[in-house]
């Protein structure tokens, strides 16, 4: 560490705060770091969205809408009581993007929780026992590596009904790799430490120490890989959905983009396009800011910048 | 050194075959007739019926699977429902058109990514340090097929510089791999897709570019060189960036692989008759031989870059010992 420190260009370095609680390091980055601070707006506000989506949608998504003369408002360019502009058969795109929204949220939220849940406790068991048990769970990771997304996603939701339940397995299933590693990587460190063994010697069982004394160490480690798997899953269900494979009975942005592919408007309306595209980049912009933020914390060399 | 390759290509082998085994399992898990799922439903009975027992399919699971893996060994993948053909002679013909949209993202994405990464550790604190992370977050955030659908709506219907989908003209239909590939045609509907692989890969070199250079200016041998009085582009290319590019090389391999599967929707977008498109198709269509085939090749293909990566490394880092 005492390199890192006295990197020839970085000269703001200051000196340790004793209490080093997460949170409270967490807090202190957002004060220094805009980005971070404007990425935690962003999501809450995202947050908002997603849970009271229904009142906020101005609109049913599936409703037609007509103008004065009593024609389909077919491919509207936006305006204002359609803020999004209207898709081929006069829906508006606003309200379908607010839904989405939810969606969005729940299989990000719900598959990076699934996929940290099963990698760490992996990770953990793993690192802790080593020998045949480590081997053993790591050539099934290795497996899990060679395994190409995406189309593993896609047989797997020919194979399932499409739901985002689906989805959401299909990419934990796929995901908790490399959350095994790195957590398993870092144990491997805990577990040398002088207090593990003092707990072994005091007659601790093993699953005592690795609740109390292993996974207390790898909790920052587990939080970040937790927030970069948000962004992971979001990404993948709305290429799913994008494909044709998602969930026909819930709004979703990926959606959204997969019917303007394939009824051929992906060329002439551009708002049709943007909406949900641009809703996505914000939302996992915003994901990734505050997860750096994060890292900062759980990784001392990046600190005082 | 030749063990360890050996032996690695041995636990390789070993692997497709257990994935192999995996989508064996998962397609024969679907409701339904499993014949269905190996033979085309819509044959004539009689001719149905000669199939069925080739493949064992009127015998227990256990019966199917030695079929199913006896083909595989002789790289026979079934019949394509849809196409009448071989699995293994279509995604053959597939897999060019995927490798080559590939590499050339990945070139371009390299090609950006190094320098810019070095430049990047080199201007630390700088504005442009900062404002190179972000653009290449913004481009990994933002999804390709979105990136790809934006960019045809900009550059095929607005400036009309590139054509906005397929290989060739339409109406062309080249045989040979020089008649297809070997072209000034071909190269204009290149642009457009690779540069938007490139801009979706970039964040890969460039990141881990500046981060091993962040290391590699702090070592002695780069203050022996300030001290030296050399100048200021010399240090960075000749002494630092040749030092930190290995984990960029190795990374991309890595990386190689792993976008096998991300090629899936830019090939879709793009309508490029690649590996991925067809593995869409094919699932669309309950081609199912054709799915299954398709993804073993796609797996085997990651695995093989995987090998790869470890290998290069390997060789080019002379401290990693090999066992």
């Amino acid at each position: 560490m005492v390199d890192a420190m006295n990197k020839p260009r970085s000269k703001t370095v200051k000196p340790k705060d004793k209490s080093n609680s997460i949170s409270r390091l967490f807090l202190n980055n957002l004060k220094r770091d805009k980005l971070a601070l404007i990425g935690v707006v962003i999501l809450v506000i995202f947050l908002i969205i997603g849970v009271f989506s229904e009142s906020l949608a101005p609109y049913d998504p599936s409703t037609r809408h007509y103008n004065e003369e009593g024609k389909i408002r077919r491919l509207e360019p936006p305006s204002k009581e359609h803020p999004f502009g209207t898709t081929d058969i006069g829906r508006d795109i606003f309200s379908q993007v607010i839904l989405g929204t939810r969606t969005a949220l729940i299989v990000g939220l719900l598959a990076s929780f699934l996929v940290t849940f099963i990698g760490s406790t992996l990770g953990i068991i793993s690192g802790y026992f080593g020998g045949k048990v480590d081997a053993i769970i790591m050539r099934i990771v290795d497996l899990f590596y060679a395994i190409p997304f995406i189309p593993f996603v896609i047989v797997l939701s020919a194979v399932l009904s499409p739901s985002i339940w689906n989805v959401i397995l299909a990419v934990s299933l796929l995901s908790w790799r490399t959350v095994t590693r790195l957590v398993r990587s870092q144990v491997l460190s805990v577990v040398q430490r002088p207090f593990i063994k003092a707990a072994r010697v005091s007659g601790a069982g093993h699953g005592r120490i690795m609740l109390k004394y292993v996974l207390p160490n790898v909790i920052p480690l587990i939080m970040l890989e937790m927030a970069f798997n948000i962004n992971a899953a979001i990404m993948a269900e709305a290429s799913i959905a994008f494909l044709g494979f998602g969930d026909p009975t819930k709004q979703s942005w990926g959606q959204i983009l997969h019917i303007n592919f394939v009824t051929g408007n992906s060329r002439n309306a551009w708002w049709w396009v943007a909406s949900p595209g641009l809703a996505i980049v914000l939302l996992l912009v915003s994901v990734f800011f505050v997860s750096r933020a994060l890292e900062e914390v759980v990784d001392p060399r990046l600190r005082g910048r | 050194m030749l063990n360890y390759i050996a032996r690695r290509v041995g636990i390789m082998l070993l692997m497709i075959i257990l994935v192999s085994t995996m989508i064996f399992f998962l397609f024969r898990a679907m409701p339904g007739d499993p014949t269905a799922f190996v033979v085309d439903p819509s044959m004539a009975p009689e001719a149905r019926q000669v199939l069925i027992e080739r493949y064992g399919l009127d015998g227990s699971l256990w019966d199917q699977y030695k079929v199913f893996i006896k083909d595989l060994v002789k790289f026979d993948l079934g019949n394509s429902f849809f196409y009448g053909r071989p699995v293994m002679k279509i995604i053959t013909d597939r897999i060019p058109a995927t490798l080559i949209l590939m590499l050339t993202g990945m070139i371009i994405a390299y090609g950006i990514g190094v320098f810019g990464g070095a430049l990047m550790a080199w201007k630390r604190g700088h504005k442009l340090e900062s404002a190179g992370i972000t653009i290449a977050l913004i481009f990994r955030s933002a999804p390709t097929f979105w990136v790809a659908l934006m960019s045809i709506i900009l550059f095929s219907v607005n400036l009309k510089w590139f054509p906005a989908q397929g290989m060739r003209t339409s109406g062309y239909t080249g045989e040979t791999f020089k008649e297809i590939f070997m072209n000034l045609d071909f190269l204009k509907h290149l642009i457009l897709p690779s540069v938007v692989a490139g801009l979706y890969f970039i964040a890969t070199p460039l990141l881990i570019m500046r981060n091993s250079m962040l290391e590699v200016l702090s070592e002695d041998y780069i203050e022996m060189a300030r001290a030296k009085g050399l100048r200021e582009n010399r240090i960075l290319y000749k002494h630092a960036a040749r030092n930190a590019l290995l984990p960029v090389v190795t990374a991309g391999a890595l990386f190689l692989g792993s976008a096998i599967g991300g090629m899936v929707l830019l090939e879709t977008v793009f309508s490029w008759p690649g590996l991925g498109r067809e593995i869409v198709q094919a699932v669309t269509r309950h081609d199912y031989p054709l799915a299954q085939g398709a993804f073993i090749i796609m797996s085997s293909l990651m695995m093989i870059m995987n090998l790869v990566a470890d290998i290069l490394y390997a060789v080019l880092d002379p401290r990693i010992s090999y066992r």
